[in-house]
Formats: C-alpha cells, sequence, structure tokens
C-alpha cells in the first residue's frame, strides 16, 4: 500500500500473510497438537514458516482445496489443531460446501487462513482476488470472521483463534500493511479497537481500510469534522455494543472493507445498528464488480477504497444528520 | 479389543435383524433411502460384529478407537440399526428416524448424536474427513484404522478422487474405503447417468489396493474387511458389488426404492418376508 498521503503518513510494516506464518511457528512451538496444511501455496500463505519448523506436523494437499478442508476436519475430530491455508478465494470459494458440512454444521474446532485476500493482491487479477470471502463466510453458522489491520493485529489474533474453541476464519492480505499497532496492543475476538474519540462521525473499517481511515480522521479533523475510528477486526461476532456507542455518541457511520457491499462489513454494522440506535450510514466497498489487473494502490483508487473516499462519504453522511 | 466377533451364522442373522429394523424405521418415519441401507447390511454387520471394528460401545470417545464414516449419509439407517444392534442407542430410538428432536436425524447429524464421526449428507466428503483421521493417527503414531464408506453413485463426486489421489500418493494404510457398489442412484442406474466402471481400475491407478467383492455375502466381505484391517503398505478399496434393496424383493434393484419409504402393507410385506429367514 502507498505509505503517504499529504495529510497523514503512514509506517507500512510485514503484510499480514507474513504475520500469520510467524504466528503460526509460534503456536506449533507452543501446542504439539497444532497441524499446518496448505493447497500448494504454502510459500504465498507464509505457511511454510511453519514448514520448516516443524515438517511433520505440515501436509500439502496439492491443489485440491475441498479435499484439503475435509482433512482439516477429520484432524479437528481426531483432536488436532488444524490450520489450513490457501489463497482466500479458493480456499472459501472451492471448499465452500465442506467448510459448511464437514466445519460449521458439526461446529469443529478447525481454523482456516484466507491469505491474498481483497483487490490490493493487484496484478494477479480478479481470479485472484477475493472480494466475497466476508459475505460467503459470514453466512456459515458459528463461524468466526477476522480480518486484522496489521502485522501486529494479525499475530495476536491468530493467536487467539487458536484458543476459541470452534470453527474460524481470518483473511489476510498479500500487500505490506501500514502499522496501526504495537506488540504491546491486545486483542479479542468479537472487540472492536476504537482509534479516537471524535464525536461527528464514526468510521467503522476493517484490515487495509483501517489505515485509510487514519488516514481520512486526519483530514477531516483539519477540515472541523471529528472523527472516531472503530477497528472490526471481528466481523462475525460484530462488536453490537462498540457500534451502539459509537452510533449514540455520533450519529452517524461510515463503514470501510475491501470487499463487495453486500454481506460484509457494511451488512454486519447495518445490522447491529438498525437494531441497536439507527443513524445515518454511508459504506465504501466495492460496487457490485470484479476489479482487474493494476498495482494495488491503482486497483485501491480505482475501485474507490482509498482515504479520499472516505472522507467524501464521511461528508455526505454528515449531511444527513 | 473388539465387542464381538460372531460365527458366520449368527452374522446372517444379526444382518437379517438389522434389514428388519431399516425397513420399520423407514416406514414409520414416512421419508428416508431403504436401497442404499439394505445394500449396506452385510458390511456394517462384519465391520461391527464379526470383529474386524476395534470398538467398544460403553466407551463411544475411546481414542483408540477404530472410525467409520458413512460418507453415503443417506443411508443412515443402515447405521443406526448397527448402532442400536451394537448397544451404542437403544433400539427404542429407531422409531424416531427424522422426527423433531431426535437423534436419528435424516442424515447423520454429530451434534444431535455425538457418537457418529463425522456429519453427512452432501456427498464426495467422506473420504477426505477420513484421511485428516488416519493422518492424526500417523502423527499420534497411534494403530486405529479409520473405514469410510461411499456409493458407487457418491464416486462422481471430484472430491472422491482428490481423497483416492492423496491417500494413495501418502500410502495411507490405515485408511479403508469400501464403495457399496449397488449400481443405481437416485434418477436411474450408474452406468446409465455416468458409468464409474472400472471402479477396481481405477483407484489401483491412483495406489490403492482394491479388493472386489459380493458385498452382500458375509463370507466374502469379512475376509476382505480383514485383510484391509491388516494393511501395511497402501489404503485399500473394497469393492462391494452389491444389490439395492437387498433382502425385500419388491424392492430389489428397482430404482423406485432409492429414496421412497414403504407404505404399511409394504413394511408388512417386507418384514414378513425377511423373518421367514430367521
Amino acid at each position: 500500500m502507498k505509505a503517504t498521503t499529504a495529510k497523514f503518513e503512514l509506517k507500512m510494516g510485514l503484510a499480514t500473510r507474513e504475520a500469520y506464518g510467524q504466528a503460526l511457528v509460534e503456536l506449533g512451538a507452543k501446542n504439539p497438537n497444532v497441524v499446518a496444511i496448505d493447497a500448494d501455496l504454502a510459500k504465498s500463505t507464509f505457511s511454510a514458516k511453519f514448514q520448516e519448523k516443524f515438517p511433520d506436523r505440515f501436509y500439502t494437499v496439492g491443489i485440491a482445496e475441498a479435499n484439503m478442508v475435509g482433512i482439516a476436519s477429520g484432524l479437528a475430530l481426531t483432536g488436532k489443531v488444524p490450520f489450513a491455508s490457501s489463497f482466500a478465494v479458493f480456499l472459501c470459494d472451492k471448499g465452500y460446501d465442506q467448510l459448511r458440512m464437514c466445519v460449521a454444521y458439526p461446529k469443529v474446532n478447525a481454523k482456516f487462513v484466507g491469505s491474498h485476500g481483497g483487490i490490493s493482491i493487484g496484478e494477479d487479477g480478479p481470479s485472484q482476488q477475493s472480494v466475497e470471502d466476508f459475505a460467503l463466510m459470514c453466512a456459515l453458522a458459528g463461524f468466526v470472521v477476522i480480518h486484522p489491520a496489521d502485522e501486529f493485529a494479525a499475530r495476536a489474533l491468530v493467536h487467539r483463534m487458536a484458543e476459541w474453541n470452534g470453527p474460524a476464519y481470518m483473511r489476510t492480505g498479500r500487500a505490506k500493511a501500514a502499522i496501526v499497532y504495537g506488540p504491546n496492543d491486545s486483542f479479542e475476538i468479537g472487540k472492536a479497537k476504537v482509534h479516537g474519540d471524535g464525536r461527528d462521525v464514526a468510521i467503522v473499517a476493517c484490515g487495509f481500510e483501517v489505515g485509510y481511515a487514519l488516514q481520512a480522521q486526519a483530514q477531516l479533523e483539519e477540515e472541523g469534522i471529528s472523527a472516531r475510528v472503530l477497528d472490526i477486526h471481528t466481523i462475525k461476532p460484530v462488536d453490537d455494543e462498540a457500534i451502539a456507542k459509537a452510533a449514540r455518541e455520533c450519529g452517524a457511520i461510515v463503514t470501510a472493507e475491501e470487499h463487495l457491499l453486500d454481506g460484509g462489513l457494511g451488512s454486519q454494522v447495518a445490522r447491529s445498528v438498525a437494531k441497536s440506535h439507527p443513524v445515518p450510514m454511508d459504506f465504501v466497498g466495492i460496487q457490485n464488480t470484479y476489479a482487474e489487473s493494476g498495482t494495488p494502490d491503482q486497483l485501491m483508487e480505482k475501485y474507490g477504497l482509498t482515504a479520499p473516499y472516505i472522507v467524501e462519504a464521511v461528508k455526505r453522511v454528515v449531511k444527513r444528520k | 479389543m473388539t465387542t464381538q466377533n460372531l460365527p458366520v451364522d449368527e452374522l446372517k442373522r444379526i444382518a437379517n435383524r438389522m434389514r428388519i429394523d431399516i425397513v420399520k424405521m423407514i416406514g414409520a418415519a414416512g421419508s428416508g433411502h431403504p436401497g442404499g441401507s439394505l445394500s449396506a447390511v452385510e458390511v456394517l454387520t462384519a465391520l461391527y460384529f464379526g470383529g474386524v471394528l476395534r470398538h467398544d460401545p460403553k466407551r463411544p470417545d475411546w481414542p483408540e478407537r477404530d472410525r467409520f464414516i458413512l460418507s453415503k449419509g443417506h443411508g443412515c439407517p443402515v447405521l443406526y440399526a448397527t448402532y442400536a444392534e451394537a448397544g451404542y442407542i437403544d433400539p427404542k430410538l429407531l422409531m424416531t428416524l427424522r422426527k423433531l428432536g431426535s437423534p436419528l436425524q435424516g442424515h447423520p447429524d454429530k451434534r444431535m448424536l455425538p457418537i457418529l464421526e463425522a456429519s453427512t449428507g452432501s456427498l464426495g466428503q467422506g473420504v477426505s474427513i477420513g484421511i485428516g483421521m488416519a493422518l492424526a493417527a500417523r502423527m499420534d503414531k497411534k494403530d486405529f484404522h479409520t473405514f469410510v464408506m461411499i456409493g458407487d453413485g457418491e464416486s462422481q463426486e471430484g472430491q472422491v478422487w482428490e481423497g483416492a489421489m492423496f491417500g494413495g500418493f501418502h500410502r495411507l494404510a490405515n485408511l479403508t474405503v469400501i464403495i457399496d457398489n449397488n449400481k443405481q442412484q437416485l434418477d436411474d442406474f450408474t452406468a446409465k447417468i455416468l458409468d464409474m466402471s472400472p471402479l477396481a481400475e481405477k483407484w489401483l491407478s491412483f495406489g490403492w489396493n482394491p479388493i472386489e467383492i459380493d458385498g452382500n455375502d458375509i463370507h466374502q466381505v469379512l475376509p476382505a474387511l480383514q485383510e484391509a484391517r491388516a494393511a501395511t503398505q497402501k489404503p485399500t478399496v473394497i469393492i462391494a458389488n452389491t444389490i439395492k434393496g437387498k433382502g425385500v424383493s419388491f424392492m430389489e434393484n428397482n430404482v423406485k426404492w432409492h429414496g421412497v419409504a414403504p407404505k404399511p402393507e409394504e413394511v408388512e410385506a417386507a418384514v414378513k418376508e425377511l423373518q421367514a429367514r430367521i
């Protein structure tokens, strides 16, 4: 991702997929039952880090995602804590029936990590860009759905996934992620991280959009609009309490996600707001289309996901208060 | 330990009793899949009561137990009848099949019946789950065996072959796939829908040891299962050539009985026919 804008500089850190690999190695050292499987993308998802360290507890299934999900289920049913990874689009879309039948429905304690989420993977184009994984995974009863903003969030949340007893999914990103947190920040599944106490609008974001939201917050501050940013790293179960508080105190909400506007973070937050404290909302996300090849920055810009789009959405929504 | 290691004559009597249970429970439920339940009776009888499967009905969560997954989940009446016969569940439960709140759901549901090894019903997935179990055993250096029963129609699912590739390549000798080759699927004979033959050659070329038997003959089923249980080099696939609807003359080899429940008078006729063989 582009590190600078005029208003707010973002310092780039590791990609969240790389942080996943680190956390997986930490978990492997801690828990002998942690097993990793991959579908011929271990070098890209960074599960190869685990493979190097614990070759006896790593399997690649070849390019066969459905089989991988079923194997993860069998491993979990036999007491293992399997982490299965691939590109988000292949894991979720090709493994969906298996995620439903072998994992969600019997409530199996297996973990899934889809890397290369969103359009920011860049040049490989739409066949590799997952823009629907939140919607798919949120529609699996009992699944936890996580998308961390940076390497620190990713590392911590991989540990929380392992501790969580039940099915869980994390989307990681290909590109380097702007640093939002530090090594001492703590994360809890289902608990938003709140940045600032602005009272004019709440920007509710996840993943790379958290960095853009912080840029937007700085820009808006200069224009006299005070915004707070909620990092909803857990899309399901969504933090109803933090969202209700933000709705009550700010009176307007903009959501921002690197995902189709159908069935993702915006939908989750809108339902929560509608139930607790209805306020005007606007939505930044991918508009009913697939993207294309390009650099990550070009694509985030072209498909309306960068800070200026959040600023625009905020200006639209505050007028409706 | 195994619960029972009974002589073949006794196994035949058990098989017949299970057929009566299957017909009665599906009749009482008013819906279900008799054909593919009846075809698999000898395999489950030999597995559970012929001294093949290492299991203990008093300890269904025994970590060292052998696993059995019924991947062709619609055939669950045969599994429920087996559980009742073995003492895992109260035989009275059989008449609650498919009723609201019953642990005996229309397809195997591990939430409702935790002794099941897996929830099944979307075809093609059991082999992969079984591979996960076999891999876990290998990693932990445990000697339990995993058996997965699939259908010949189910073999049309691509995921079955993803599993076949993996099992053969990794030489998972602690895994056995049993194909209930009853030659029919919902719409028609398998040979007319999408012919899967030759099954043995296909699995052989994927690195498995195929054993082809008459799957309704206990004398053939038992040694095949024993050979599979003792394998040390390769995974085994048992192609159990069976008759769909086996044991009830008006159901045998009739595609109609894939997924239709017998009416009360048909239950009566079927039970009469089966009882005459006890």
